[in-house]
C-alpha cells in the first residue's frame, strides 16, 4: 500500500513538472512574441514615416496638394451639417 | 589429506573467551549510535548550512526584466519603443583568443581591433567589448563560442520618428531611465521596475519549479501623448525650410488644440538623431521652446489692448494719434517704424504702432496691467515637466518706470517663452479664457478654464487680429486660402549684454478658423540673417503652411471661400521693433 502510494505521488510530481515546463515555454513564447510586435511596430512607424510617405507620394507617384480652385466642398445633406472633410481633387 | 567436515572441525571444539562476543557487540552498538547521532546532528541541528549549500546546487534566482513603456501619438503610432539587446562583456584575463579570431571577431561586431584589443589587455576586472548590439549579431557571436566573451541582456530605446520629434521626447541612457524631455517628464511612469523568482532548474537548464515568492516585475506603463505625428512632421518640416531660407540661427514652433489645450506638435531646430547621439552639442539639446525666453515684441500688443478694452479705457474705434512717429517719456524716446498718423485701436494692431500700444498703456495702471500679465502666465513656468522650463521674466509691478510699462505694452522689458506664448494666446481663441497646456492626450476637454477677458473683448480682439493678416497688415502671408486666419506678427531685436544688438527674433502666433479657432500656432525664428526678417516675411509663411496642413489633415471645415491668395505685397506694413 505504501509503496503504490509512494509512486503515486512521484507520478503526480513527475506530471506537475512537466506540466509547469510547457507553461513556462508558452510564457517565453509569450515574452518573444511581444519583443517581436515591438519590432514590427517600429519597423512599421519607419515605413510610415510622413518624411517617407511624403517623398514617395510627391516624387514616384506625382502627387502634389491640390490648389484651391480644385478643391470642391460637399455639404452633408442628411443632418444639414457643413461635410467635415473637403473632398479632395486627388 | 584427510577431509574435515566444517562442523567437525577440531576448532570449532574450542571455548572462546566470552568477552570477544562482548567487545564486538559493543562495538557495533558503538558504531549505530554514532551514526545515529551524527545523522540528528546533520538533519536537526546543522541543516541550514547544508539545506543552502543544497539548494545552490539546483536553484536559481532569475531577474525579470520589466520593459519601459511605449510612448505613442494621438493615433497610437510608436514614438519611442524599448526592444532587447545584447552588450558584450568580458573579463580581460579569461579571454583567449588567437590573433586570427581576434581579427574575425572585430570584423563581425565592426570595431576597431586596436581598440578592442586595447580593452582587453587593460588591467580592469571587466570591460564592455560593445554595447546594445542586435539580437541576431549577437547569436552570430555567440555561434563562434569565442572564450571569455559573455553576452548580457539590455534593452535599447528606439525613436522611429528620429530628430522630428526629438525635442518633445528626448531620450534614455544606457541605463534605460530618462534623461531629456517626455522621457524625463514622465520616467517614473514609463520606468518599470524588474522583479525576480526563485526557481529549480534542472541538468538541462530548463525551470521545472517555483519555489519561494515570486517579485512579480512592474512593466512601464505606455503614455499616449497629445501630440499629432503628422501635424508634428509638417511644423518640423516648415520650420525647417524658414530656417535654412532665411539663414536664421535655431527656430521653434508650438501647435495647441484650442477647445483642450493638448500641444499637438512641438519642434525646435537645430535638433538631433535621438538614435543616434555621437558629436551631440548644447544648442542642438536646448528644448527652445520651453527653456529658452526672449523679448516677444509685438505679439504682446494685443493682450495691451485687451486690458484697455477690458477697463472700457477704449473702443475698438477709439483713435489715437501716432504722429510724428516718436514719442519721449523720461530720458527715453520710442518710435515706430513708420509714421502713421491717426490710428484706431483696430489699426493700432494692424499696423502694429509701438505709439498707439504705449499710448494705450498709459491709460492704465502698473498693477493691472501685472495683474493681465500674471494672469495670462507671464513669468511662471508653463509646468509641463520638461527640464529647464522656464518661466520667463515679469518684473513685479511696483519696480516698473513709465517708460518700462510703455516698452512692455509691446513685448520689450518682458521676456517670455514660445510655449507662454502660444498659451496666452488661448485668451483670444477660446472666448477669454485659458485652460492649461497637456502633454497627454486627454479623453474629455478640460472644464472651464480661467477666465482673463470677458468674451465680448476677446471677440474684439480677435477681429484686430484678422485685420492684422489681411491685406494691409503686417503679415498677409499668414492668410490660407479657404479659413480666416487671425495673428499677430513680433519682431524683436535680441538683447546682448544688456543693449539691443542688430539681431532679431521674428514670431508669429496665430490661430484658425477665426469664426470658430480649432489650433494656436507659434513660430519663433532666432536671429533670420537672410534679406529679410520681419515676423511677418519670415515667420508668417511658416504659420501659414503648417495651419493650413494641419486644418486639412483634422478635417476642419473651411470658413472662406476657397480662392487663391492675393497677396498684395506692396501694401504690407512693415511692424514697428
Amino acid at each position: 500500500m505504501v509503496v503504490i502510494c509512494a509512486l503515486g505521488a512521484v507520478n503526480s510530481n513527475h506530471r506537475a513538472r512537466r506540466l509547469f515546463t510547457e507553461l513556462e515555454a508558452e510564457q517565453k513564447r509569450m515574452r518573444d512574441l511581444d519583443v517581436e510586435w515591438g519590432q514590427l511596430q517600429l519597423e512599421q512607424s519607419t515605413w510610415s514615416g510622413h518624411a517617407r510617405i511624403e517623398k514617395v507620394a510627391r516624387e514616384k507617384l506625382g502627387m502634389y496638394t491640390p490648389l484651391p480652385g480644385q478643391i470642391m466642398l460637399v455639404e452633408r445633406a442628411t443632418d444639414g451639417l457643413a461635410a467635415n472633410t473637403p473632398a479632395m481633387a486627388e | 589429506m584427510q577431509s574435515i567436515r566444517f562442523t567437525r572441525s577440531p576448532l570449532l571444539l574450542q571455548r572462546l573467551p566470552s568477552w570477544r562476543q562482548r567487545l564486538l557487540l559493543w562495538l557495533f552498538l558503538t558504531a549505530f549510535a554514532a551514526l545515529i547521532v551524527r545523522s540528528v546532528y546533520l538533519q536537526g541541528f546543522h541543516n541550514v548550512f547544508l539545506g543552502e549549500q543544497g539548494r545552490a546546487r539546483y536553484e536559481r534566482v532569475i531577474d525579470i526584466f520589466a520593459t519601459r513603456g511605449r510612448i505613442t501619438d494621438r493615433h497610437g503610432d510608436v514614438l519611442a519603443v524599448s526592444t532587447p539587446v545584447k552588450s558584450l562583456w568580458a573579463i580581460p584575463e579569461d579571454v583567449s583568443l588567437t590573433p586570427a579570431q581576434s581579427r574575425d571577431f572585430a570584423k563581425l561586431i565592426d570595431i576597431d581591433l586596436r581598440e578592442m584589443n586595447h580593452k582587453l589587455a587593460s588591467e580592469r576586472d571587466f570591460v564592455y567589448i560593445k554595447r546594445q548590439i542586435p539580437p541576431d549579431l549577437a547569436e552570430q557571436v555567440a555561434a563562434h563560442k569565442y572564450a571569455g566573451i559573455h553576452q548580457q541582456d539590455e534593452y535599447r530605446r528606439y525613436y522611429p520618428s528620429g530628430d522630428v520629434t526629438a525635442h518633445m521626447l528626448g531620450f534614455t541612457g544606457s541605463e534605460d531611465a530618462g534623461q531629456e524631455g517626455i522621457e524625463l517628464a514622465f520616467n517614473s511612469q514609463l520606468a518599470g521596475k524588474s522583479g525576480s523568482r526563485r526557481v529549480i532548474k534542472d541538468r538541462r537548464g530548463s525551470i521545472v519549479e517555483d519555489v519561494g515568492s515570486i517579485h512579480p516585475p512592474v512593466e512601464g506603463k505606455d503614455i499616449a501623448l497629445a501630440l499629432d505625428g503628422k501635424i508634428q512632421y509638417l511644423a518640423y518640416h516648415y520650420l525647417q525650410q524658414a530656417i535654412v531660407e532665411n539663414h536664421a540661427k535655431a527656430g521653434g514652433i508650438v501647435v495647441v488644440d484650442t477647445h483642450t489645450g493638448e500641444i499637438l506638435a512641438l519642434a525646435n531646430l537645430p535638433t538631433y538623431n535621438p538614435n543616434n547621439r555621437q558629436h551631440l552639442v548644447g544648442a542642438q539639446l536646448r528644448n527652445r521652446a520651453v527653456t529658452d525666453s526672449f523679448e516677444p515684441g509685438s505679439t504682446m500688443k494685443p493682450f495691451t489692448v485687451a486690458l484697455a478694452l477690458q477697463e472700457g479705457k477704449v473702443r475698438p474705434e477709439t483713435t489715437i494719434q501716432t504722429a510724428p512717429g516718436k514719442m519721449t517719456i523720461g530720458t527715453a524716446t520710442i518710435s515706430d517704424a513708420h509714421v502713421h498718423g491717426l490710428l484706431s485701436v483696430a489699426q493700432v494692431i494692424q499696423k502694429s504702432s509701438n505709439i498707439g500700444a504705449a499710448k494705450i498703456a498709459a491709460q492704465m495702471s502698473a498693477s493691472d496691467m501685472w495683474a493681465m500679465f500674471d494672469s495670462l502666465g507671464f513669468g511662471s513656468s508653463t509646468k509641463l515637466g520638461f527640464p529647464g522650463e522656464v518661466g520667463g521674466r515679469l518684473r513685479p509691478a511696483k519696480t516698473w518706470k513709465p517708460i518700462e510699462q510703455a516698452t512692455m505694452s509691446y513685448g520689450h522689458g518682458i521676456s517670455v517663452t514660445l510655449m507662454q506664448i502660444a498659451r496666452a494666446y488661448q485668451v483670444f481663441a477660446r472666448d477669454g479664457d485659458i485652460v492649461p497646456l497637456s502633454l497627454l492626450r486627454l479623453d474629455a476637454p478640460p472644464a472651464n478654464g480661467v477666465s482673463v477677458f470677458s468674451p465680448k473683448t476677446a471677440h474684439e480682439v480677435r477681429a484686430m487680429l484678422e485685420l492684422a493678416v489681411q491685406n494691409g497688415g503686417t503679415a498677409p502671408q499668414a492668410q490660407i486660402p479657404g479659413y480666416r486666419v487671425a495673428g499677430k506678427t513680433g519682431t524683436a531685436h535680441k538683447v546682448e549684454g544688456g543693449v539691443y544688438a542688430n539681431k532679431y527674433v521674428s514670431s508669429f502666433v496665430g490661430f484658425a478658423p477665426a469664426s470658430a479657432p480649432r489650433l494656436i500656432v507659434a513660430v519663433m525664428i532666432d536671429e533670420p540673417s537672410g534679406a529679410k526678417h520681419f515676423g511677418g516675411d519670415v515667420a508668417a509663411p511658416v504659420f501659414a503652411s503648417v495651419m493650413a496642413g494641419a486644418l486639412r489633415s483634422l478635417g476642419v471645415a473651411p470658413d472662406a471661400p476657397l480662392v487663391p491668395l492675393q497677396i498684395d505685397n506692396a501694401e504690407v506694413v512693415k511692424e514697428g521693433i
